[in-house]
């Protein structure tokens, strides 16, 4: 035995001495005003830029309304109420559709996730059906279930049906498994075994799945409503097309982009009270 | 009767090149509130003992008595201390200790309260595993495994990961832990001086197949000094016989 001090230590696994022995937190430099104004910029930017042209007669305005006639557009349906009622409906058909397909793929993700004899069963099937485009089933739904609110509710499921399913199967698969071997020497019954171990480990996954099929609910609305309806967003936004009344397209482009953002940030927010446990690159 | 009684143990892995012997017939008993340390070189089967003992690898011949019953399986009796500390990251530290177990209850949070104390995490109640140090954070997993009262606690190398500061400041929380509680110790280690300073008695294991080579009680009184006579002449025997053990090991090859 040549080692004389009798330690083998091994190299390279510890990492700071033991002194650390304060809460270490590591939270994002408090500057959100900063932080928004740096969000803002270039956007601001853009359209200050398209406004000066516009006003210069530098694009048409057919093709090209300026930012403040979109606003004057915007105005207006407002105050006669149109853009409420699209709005409205809009909204619920893409809250129910997500409701029904996200709902459906979380529970079939954690089935599958859960017992591989159901990963079996159903799995390629599942698999099968997520590489169908949503375009390519549309003329089936209109055929099935008429040009009525079932078809492009289901449509919408459909397409969040599928990042929840695929997500939540991961997340389930991805708990590490020596936790497993904790909860075994603890004596983790079934129910404390998903409750404490697997449906926290699980839950990143879970909410990216529940973002994306966020996402893909909107998108879906979109092709549901462009596909024939006569309310909602996307009627508004074919419908002034047909009349050229470019500002009124681009309001409904707006209010897209405005409620998809919101919606994702909101689950943002869910995800960062949830895990806050998580240690992770902040950048 | 002891508490533990390991008779007659034998391990085989298959491998590609045939069957290898890990264990063999390996015989052991611990008495009640003894601090064994089981030391030997990497590959001496002493993680897969330890394992065994836990009822974490059931496949083997012989059999583990725990209280004169038959080990079959995992349970909160064999409390097991893992090489990293296996915290849940989503739980506080609280929480963390008590696990499946109702933190509202008031008997169990008084406990986890007075275990905090023991393992000196007073005030990281509500940290983080990813806020914890690694010394800190396996001090939660040796609370975790105390709230359960365990018959005996079984450690797999549980300080090898830590720099030498926080491993005797470890040590020191481990026996310190071991006289109020009086906690039967089965600790698995590759440090010598770490097997001597806390043992009882030091169980001296042989590689290839493993084997119990020799088993030396310490009796010098507690606080130890490392720096001591008798500890360093206890050992230059623990050396000695690691020596025999390479010399053996030479042999085999």
């Amino acid at each position: 035995m040549s080692n004389q001090t009798g330690v083998l230590t091994r190299s390279g696994v510890e990492r700071t001495p033991s002194v650390k022995e304060t809460p270490v937190k590591r939270n994002r430099k408090k500057l959100p005003l900063i932080n928004w104004m740096r969000g803002l910029a270039l956007p601001v930017l853009v359209v200050l830029i398209w406004e000066a042209a516009g006003a210069y007669g530098l694009i048409s305005a057919t093709l090209l309304p300026r930012p403040s006639e979109i606003l004057v557009a915007f105005k207006d349906l407002i105050v006669s109420g149109e853009l409420y009622a699209h709005f409205k409906i809009s909204l619920f058909r893409a809250i129910l559709g997500f409701l029904l397909g996200g709902g459906l793929g979380l529970l079939a993700g954690l089935a599958v996730g859960f017992s591989s004899k159901t990963e079996q069963t159903f799995d390629p099937t599942l698999q099968m059906m997520r590489t169908i485009p949503s375009l390519a089933v549309i003329p089936l739904f209109i055929l099935w279930f008429g040009f009525g609110e079932l078809s492009k509710i289901l449509l919408i499921s459909k397409a969040a049906f599928f990042p929840l399913y695929v997500n939540a199967f991961l997340g389930i698969r991805g708990v590490d498994s020596k936790l497993f071997d904790v909860a075994k020497v603890l004596e983790f019954s079934k129910w404390k075994q998903i409750t404490t171990l697997i449906l926290p480990a699980a839950l990143p996954n879970i909410l990216l799945g529940l973002r994306l099929s966020l996402g893909a609910a909107w998108l879906a609305l979109v092709a549901a409503e462009l596909m024939g309806s006569s309310e909602g967003i996307g009627y508004l936004i074919m419908d002034a097309r047909q009349f050229s009344q470019t500002s009124i397209v681009f309001v409904g482009i707006i209010i897209f982009a405005v409620f998809g953002k919101a919606s994702d940030s909101l689950v943002r927010f869910f995800e960062k009270r949830l895990l806050k446990w998580r240690d992770s690159f902040i950048g | 009767m002891s508490l533990l009684q390991v008779n007659k143990v034998e391990k085989s892995f298959e491998t590609a090149n045939g069957k290898v012997k890990a264990l063999k017939q390996i015989q052991l008993d611990v008495e009640k509130g003894e601090f064994i340390t089981v030391i030997g070189p990497s590959g001496c089967g002493k993680s897969t003992l330890l394992k065994i003992v836990a009822g974490l690898d059931t496949a083997h011949e012989g059999s583990v008595l725990l209280d004169n019953r038959k080990v079959t399986g995992p349970s909160i009796e064999k409390g097991f201390i893992f090489q990293e500390p296996r915290l849940f990251p989503w739980l506080t530290v609280e929480k963390n200790i008590a696990a499946n177990l109702p933190v509202k209850n008031k008997e169990t949070k008084e406990s986890v309260k007075q275990l905090i104390e023991l393992v000196r995490l007073k005030g990281f109640e509500n940290a983080f595993p990813k806020e914890l140090s690694g010394g800190m954070a396996q001090r939660v997993a040796i609370a975790r495994a105390l709230l359960r009262n365990p018959k005996v606690l079984l450690l797999d190398e549980p300080f090898g990961a830590l720099d030498a500061f926080t491993r005797s400041h470890m040590q020191e929380v481990l026996l310190d832990i071991w006289q109020k509680n009086r906690t039967t110790m089965l600790f698995v280690t590759h440090d010598i001086d770490e097997a001597i300073y806390l043992a009882t008695r030091v169980v001296i294991m042989n590689p290839r197949p493993g084997t119990i080579r020799e088993v030396i009680p310490v009796d010098l009184p507690y606080p130890r000094k490392k720096t001591d006579a008798s500890f360093q002449e206890i050992r230059q025997r623990v050396l000695s016989e690691f020596e025999k053990v390479e010399e053996h090991q030479a042999a085999a090859i």
